[in-house]
């Protein structure tokens, strides 16, 4: 539903040039630019949920205002619905942003405008007759929960109310796509919970393929499909969410979820980690596990069919979505044979076992 | 005082009226359209013509800068042009008018800036053409800051209109000053900066009034 290929947006920064004294812009300093995206590749089937995270001046923004031409892209190709958007005039990229809907961390909503009239402006811009649009307007203000606001103005809504409107407002068109930019960033952990269980509910209900950009673990693990990591303009990672919770493969995954599950060793305990296995270390590792082995007594069975002592430092379990994950940081307390031998066991369970380092043996 | 006085201040206040009403609504209506393209063809915004903008801005600064009892007899030939006469209330209402432009013209600028950015960007994202953006978006979304700006200018053209005289334009300023204090008649001059003071009032209360209607911030 939405393909982008080699996607790339460089910004010429000509403005800091030309409030240079006139003998300084005559001296031959290259423009200076800045590359928002580099080469991006990213695919959304119809009818899924995709999360780009990334942190701050990543280049989410960029790429998510990409895909429906608000930042047209210095080189690439993005095709929505089967349309490749850079080739259409100004009349046709127009007619195809009917399709695709967009909503923002800051709603904006008409301030002038009561909570019926926003939802009906992209109709209006449509060129629909009055009772064409009530006939759109009315259900979605069931379907969004703002039946009994319809003649409120935002400035008397909540901020959960207020991005209720706007998504009404971006399903107005019946577009095939809807992107959120950051579009619970700015809501309470309650509100941001309606937000996204509206956006699963609408993904279900209505079939539409949602695009979603996001700095925060909670809203891809509630409702994404799959999930694109974004560091300093590239994709680096994409997977599964359930692979992503599991087992990132990049840095910065394992960094972004260490931070969401707050599942870290202990700070005494990463003071004393070694890289490399010494004589009498023993081995800190995180284990990941999903599926059947969440319920199967795998640490009882590690210690007796090993011989090796486990002591848990930490240990998580987390429902990503359908999927239930266990989470564990774990000292592996025997020889090394015993311990080299305990983590093949783990790994043949299907655990995802990372070496953090290894401690010396305190006795 | 006599009745004559008293009817001498009274077409004076209706002199002022005049001048200021006409001004008023024709500086609006070409004010608010140039305020809107000074606006929208800034860089980066939806119509960006920097070239054109740049133009816009240097026009509008001119007007603004030159001192209106100057400009007033500094277009008498256009002012004969466009009434037929630059003698009278009408003659002093081209100079008012084109005073009033450039500042109607950047105070709906200012307004149309306190709009947030993300407004126009949604807009954008719906498919809205630049001319729905400004008619359904900027526009009513500024409406309260552009109707401050009118009630701003409509007090400025209030005082403005004082200097009127000197095209023979009549109003209570001139009245203030001939008979006030030219003539040594400090009632006079009391009278007509009350009944200017009151209608400032008045304007004023006015605008406000609308601003609140509008706003629903």
């Amino acid at each position: 539903m939405i393909t982008l290929s080699n996607v790339s947006k460089t910004y010429h920064l000509t403005g800091t040039k030309s409030r240079l004294p006139f003998a300084a812009r005559r001296r031959d300093t290259p423009p200076r630019t800045i590359e928002a995206l580099k080469s991006v590749d990213l695919h959304v089937p119809q009818g899924s949920i995709h999360g780009v995270i990334g942190l701050s001046g990543a280049g989410k923004s960029t790429l998510i205002r990409c895909v429906n031409l608000l930042e047209r892209p210095s080189s690439g190709s993005v095709v929505v619905d089967g349309q490749e958007m850079t080739d259409l005039s100004a009349t046709e990229l127009n007619q195809a942003r009917h399709r695709i809907g967009m909503i923002f961390q800051h709603f904006n909503l008409l301030t002038t405008r009561n909570v019926f009239d926003n939802v009906a402006l992209p109709l209006e811009l449509m060129g629909l007759k009055r009772g064409a649009i009530r006939e759109r307007v009315l259900p979605l203000l069931e379907l969004t929960g703002l039946a009994d606001k319809a003649r409120q103005f935002p400035a008397q809504l909540s901020g959960g109310q207020k991005q209720r409107v706007a998504i009404a407002r971006a399903l107005a068109s019946e577009p095939r796509v809807l992107l959120c930019d950051e579009a619970t960033s700015a809501l309470d952990p309650q509100t941001t919970g309606s937000i996204l269980t509206l956006l699963r509910e609408i993904n279900q209900k209505l079939g539409l393929t949602i695009l979603l950009i996001t700095h925060e673990m909670e809203v891809v693990k509630s409702i994404c499909h799959r999930v694109s990591l974004i560091s300093d303009g590239e994709l680096v990672e994409e997977a599964e969410v359930g692979d992503f919770f599991t087992a990132p493969r990049t840095r910065l995954g394992r960094e972004f979820l260490n931070d969401f599950l707050q599942l870290e060793p202990p700070k005494a305990l990463v003071e004393r980690l070694e890289e490399e296995p010494g004589e009498h270390t023993h081995p800190v590792v995180r284990l990941a596990f999903s599926g059947d082995a969440v319920s199967t007594p795998l640490i009882s069975r590690l210690a007796r069919e090993c011989g090796v002592d486990v002591s848990i430092l930490q240990a998580k379990v987390e429902s990503i979505q359908e999927r239930t994950l266990g989470l564990m940081i774990a000292e592996l307390l025997g020889s090394p044979e015993q311990t080299c031998r305990a983590i093949d066991y783990l790994e043949t369970h299907d655990l995802h076992v990372e070496v953090l380092g290894h401690v010396q043996r305190d006795d | 005082m006599s009745s004559a006085m008293i009817d001498l201040i009274l077409q004076a206040t209706l002199d002022t009226l005049y001048m200021v009403a006409v001004s008023g609504v024709i500086s609006a209506l070409f004010g608010v359209p140039l305020g809107v393209m000074l606006y929208v063809t800034r860089p980066r915004q939806i119509l960006a013509r920097p070239v054109l903008n740049q133009v816009l801005g240097m026009v509008t600064n001119i007007g603004r800068s030159i001192p209106f009892i100057i400009l007033m007899v500094a277009i008498i030939p256009f002012t004969r042009l466009v009434v037929g006469t630059s003698i009278g209330t009408n003659a002093a209402i081209v100079p008012l008018t084109l005073a009033a432009i450039p500042f109607v013209a950047r105070l709906v600028e200012g307004a149309l800036n306190e709009i947030p950015p993300g407004l126009v960007e949604a807009a954008q994202s719906m498919g809205a053409t630049p001319h729905q953006i400004i008619t359904k978006v900027l526009l009513p979304e500024a409406r309260g800051g552009i109707i401050t700006g009118l009630t701003i200018t409509i007090v400025t053209l209030v005082s403005y209109s004082a200097m009127a005289g000197a095209v023979g334009g009549g109003g209570l300023g001139d009245l203030g000053i001939r008979y006030g204090y030219n003539r040594f008649n400090p009632t006079i001059m009391l009278i007509t900066v009350a009944i200017l003071v009151v209608m400032v009032q008045g304007f004023q209360s006015l605008g406000d009034t609308l601003v609140r209607k509008s706003d629903r911030k």
